[in-house]
């Protein structure tokens, strides 16, 4: 005997809604103190000569956070990205190929930022 | 679909309504989300840069100064704020505040006139600091 919740639990578009769902908000909410360090770290760089540059980015509470605004902020985009693409994509196929291209795109952006992060950290 | 469901008049709906600023800031919170989305290759590039090496990093600010670099570095700050106010909007509209009818337009107004603020505030400030 199946009831009719059982026989579609389990069958949404990506099985994990509620994690998504707990995920965007906790990034959302952490974005918000992590955007306004990003935002007065460029402000007060702005002009600024390389070897300055450099040397903030090598700070350590710098370096860090500047880690944290990349990780946050990309599991949000990846997250609202994934949304987009299940709310205006509809063939399977394409909707597939497009997710597998936002986890890929996120991955090598937040690649790339924590590397020079770390670089910049660690070279400090 | 059947001959009989495809001739059912359908609903009008987006199209007739005069959009309600509640909407239109939505429509707005997920453009510039997409927008950011892209956007943070900017954020992506300048911290590699800086990691490159002095020559490639004038490159890249020397790009990022120019009037075209100024543009689309004004139109992400503008698409940061809106996002981060919006999103501050939705963090309070699922505690339950300000979901009303009159107070939420009055938050999605706010939204827009504080990005507007904001952004000018930020670009001031950094021309202020060079």
């Amino acid at each position: 005997m199946r009831t009719p919740l059982s026989k579609v639990r389990g069958l949404g578009s990506a099985k994990d809604g509620t994690e998504h769902y707990r995920l965007m908000g906790l990034t959302s909410l952490a974005n918000v103190p992590l955007t306004l360090f990003f935002i007065w770290q460029v402000v007060s760089l702005y002009g600024q000569s390389y070897e300055m540059v450099v040397e903030r980015l090598s700070q350590p509470l710098v370096a860090v956070v500047m880690a944290l605004v990349m990780v946050s902020a990309i599991f949000h985009m990846k997250l609202g990205m994934q949304t987009i693409i299940e709310d205006y994509i509809h063939g399977e196929n394409r909707k597939l190929m497009l997710l597998i291209a936002n986890t890929f795109f996120s991955v090598f952006v937040g690649a790339l930022s924590l590397f020079a992060v770390l670089k910049l950290g660690l070279a400090g | 679909m059947s001959d009989i469901e495809s001739k059912r008049p359908l609903s009008p709906h987006l199209t007739i309504y005069k959009p309600p600023v509640t909407m239109v800031v939505s429509i707005i919170h997920r453009i510039t989300g997409a927008g950011l989305y892209f956007g943070i290759l900017l954020i992506a590039w300048w911290l590699v840069a800086a990691a490159s090496g002095e020559v490639y990093f004038n490159y890249a600010t020397a790009f990022m100064n120019s009037i075209f670099g100024h543009l689309i570095l004004f139109g992400f700050t503008w698409a940061l704020i809106q996002h981060l106010l919006g999103g501050i909007k939705h963090l309070f509209w699922e505690m339950g505040y300000g979901f009303e009818k009159e107070s939420s337009k009055k938050i999605a107004w706010a939204t827009l006139a504080g990005s507007a603020l904001l952004t000018i505030a930020i670009w001031l400030a950094g021309y202020a600091v060079n």
